[in-house]
């Protein structure tokens, strides 16, 4: 019964953002002032859509970036890189992204690629503190077992440890995932599209219905990727931690 | 397979770990390498794979500088057990075992025969365990698993560091009793770290004595417990002589030559001989015990079948105390 709560919750919810009919009928109860309601230039669907996609391929170079130096930073030639990597990639999180991409614009033009630069510089912290998490704190026996018995460094790394780390590596993917959603409402800003529009175009025109869709819909899609991500997380963890 | 040190000599930051090592173990043999902790036996013990590089000296196989073998070669063919164990929590029993034969890239059908084999032998039948997870294992278990994993692919060296260290008394026990009757049908090359000189003297076809870096006796376990070097005598205790009298048995004592075996190895209620008697295969010391207990300065000497071989007095008893190692 608890379990279906939140998918029910979610659902419900998707039908009034996502279906019009459904929606006007909202947001004129709510927002009576208004003047004008469900947000008109484009769906509130093909926004998500496109909002989705700026977030995950955010998210998916970020878990590229954070994997990639989190794995070199614990190697035995990169361990010098350690703190270096650490600060740059804390650095890179205190950028509000905001600013960011108002630097990036003019060098990269508006649109997509300012965002995913913004986004990618933000969400890479979580994905490399957890992937050295992981790495870092894996049983020292285990280790020298799977050395003692002849594995390659290479094997040690896809045979040991990588699949002990998973677990901890996935729960910094999500995070990373979660925060690119709510920060790519700046999209809007570069004119990258995404349900920032709505909520920009609301903030100039001063319609709190518009606003409120827009934001709705990205905490929406937050969560219910935060949901997925996360039994897909369970599905990772070995099926001898699972049980316990 | 041959094992030899030669004046190997390691030294971690301000300490000297290793100093001068030379010593050979010759096939077949079971080689314990004893000391105080610190004392560099287990630096020692990772020469031979390699996990510990020496600073000078070398460490030959067979005749071969391991230094020239590359490591992750070498190592696929020295077995490694380990105190802590180490089995990989993400496989199952069966995986873990298979990880060496996989590595090697066995056939599938050679590896699964060979996983159902080792897991017999070891004592935990392969239809219950193959598919049990690591963290489901008690200690015994689990290092009964790790000897398993070690022997896979069949080396003809065995590296042992303190494995059975972590199990409480009466399964190690058992895990060296069984640890014999597996040795005495594979006869490997055994290299095996221990701080318990009881575990030492059980196991050992040779105990070396370390200290401070340096090999400070190496001699049959008989003949240790004899030695009158001042460290030596220290380190084996003030009941070394009932030590000697445990890796002795009743049978040798009497002329009857009769290897101590499973039922006499450990003494209790299991020899099974009748009151004032003792089987020819349990140890002197549980005998010089039995003796005490009832009062009496000799036992009947029967068989493990039961018939009557001889008398064994306390004569005989202090005679082999102080006499020379009967093997």
């Amino acid at each position: 019964m608890k379990r279906l709560i939140g998918p029910v919750l979610g659902l419900a919810s998707m039908a009034v953002l996502f279906i019009p009919g459904i929606l006007d009928p909202v947001l004129r109860f709510l927002f009576p002032g208004a003047g004008e309601w469900v947000f008109p230039r484009a769906s509130l669907l093909s926004l998500a859509a496109m909002h989705l996609l700026i977030s995950l391929t955010a998210g998916a170079t970020a878990a590229v970036i954070g994997i990639t130096l989190g794995i070199a930073a614990t190697r035995p030639a990169g361990r010098a890189f350690l703190p270096l990597i650490r600060d740059a990639s804390s650095l890179a999180q205190t950028l509000p992204p905001a600013a960011v991409l108002a630097l990036a614009i003019p060098f990269l033009g508006f649109g997509f690629e300012p965002v995913l630069l913004a986004l990618v510089l933000y969400s890479v912290l979580p994905v490399l503190n957890n992937t050295l998490t992981g790495l870092e704190t894996l049983p020292e026996p285990v280790l020298e077992a799977a050395r003692g018995m002849g594995m390659s460094r290479l094997q040690v790394l896809m045979r040991v440890e990588l699949p002990l780390a998973l677990p901890v590596i996935g729960t910094g993917i999500r995070t990373s995932v979660v925060i690119n959603v709510g920060t790519a409402t700046i999209g809007a800003l570069a004119g990258a599209g995404g349900l920032g529009s709505p909520i920009v175009a609301g903030l100039i025109r001063d319609n709190p219905a518009w606003v409120f869709q827009g934001a709705m819909a990205s905490a929406l899609l937050a969560l219910m990727l935060n949901a997925l991500l996360k039994a897909a997380e369970k599905r990772l963890q070995p099926a001898n931690m699972r049980e316990v | 397979m041959t094992l030899e040190w030669q004046n190997a000599c390691k030294t971690f930051t301000d300490k000297k770990a290793v100093d001068n090592l030379s010593l050979e173990v010759s096939e077949g043999e079971l080689l314990v390498l004893i000391g105080p902790s610190g004392c560099g036996k287990t630096t020692s013990l990772k020469m031979i794979n390699r996990l510990v590089q020496p600073d000078s000296g070398a460490v030959f196989v067979n005749g071969r500088d391991v230094s020239e073998v590359p490591a992750t070669e070498l190592r696929r063919h020295i077995g490694y057990v380990i105190q802590q164990v180490g089995l990989f929590p993400h496989m199952s029993v069966a995986d873990n075992v298979a990880a060496v034969p996989r590595l090697l890239k066995w056939e599938k059908d050679r590896i699964d025969d060979r996983v159902k084999e080792l897991l017999n032998l070891v004592g935990l039948p392969a239809d219950e365990f193959a598919d049990a997870w690591p963290s489901r294992l008690s200690g015994g278990e689990a290092q009964r698993v790790g000897v398993a994993r070690a022997l896979a692919a069949d080396p003809p060296i065995l590296l042992m560091d303190e494995p059975f260290g972590a199990v409480d008394p009466l399964t190690r026990e058992v895990l060296q009793r069984e640890f014999l009757r597996i040795q005495s049908t594979l006869g490997k090359t055994v290299v095996f770290v221990t701080h318990d000189l009881d575990e030492a003297i059980r196991l050992g076809d040779r105990i070396a004595v370390m200290n401070e870096g340096r090999l400070a006796a190496v001699a049959a376990p008989g003949e240790l417990l004899l030695n009158a070097d001042p460290f030596i005598r220290d380190f084996t205790g003030e009941d070394r002589a009932l030590r000697r009298l445990a890796r002795l048995s009743v049978g040798a004592a009497i002329g009857e030559a009769t290897p101590i075996t499973a039922a006499g190895f450990s003494g209790g209620g299991e020899s099974g001989a009748p009151a004032g008697s003792v089987r020819t295969d349990a140890t002197l010391k549980e005998a010089l015990s039995m003796m005490l207990e009832a009062g009496e300065t000799s036992l009947e000497a029967v068989s493990p079948a039961g018939r009557r071989i001889g008398k064994l007095t306390m004569e005989d008893l202090l005679e082999s105390a102080a006499g020379t190692e009967a093997s």
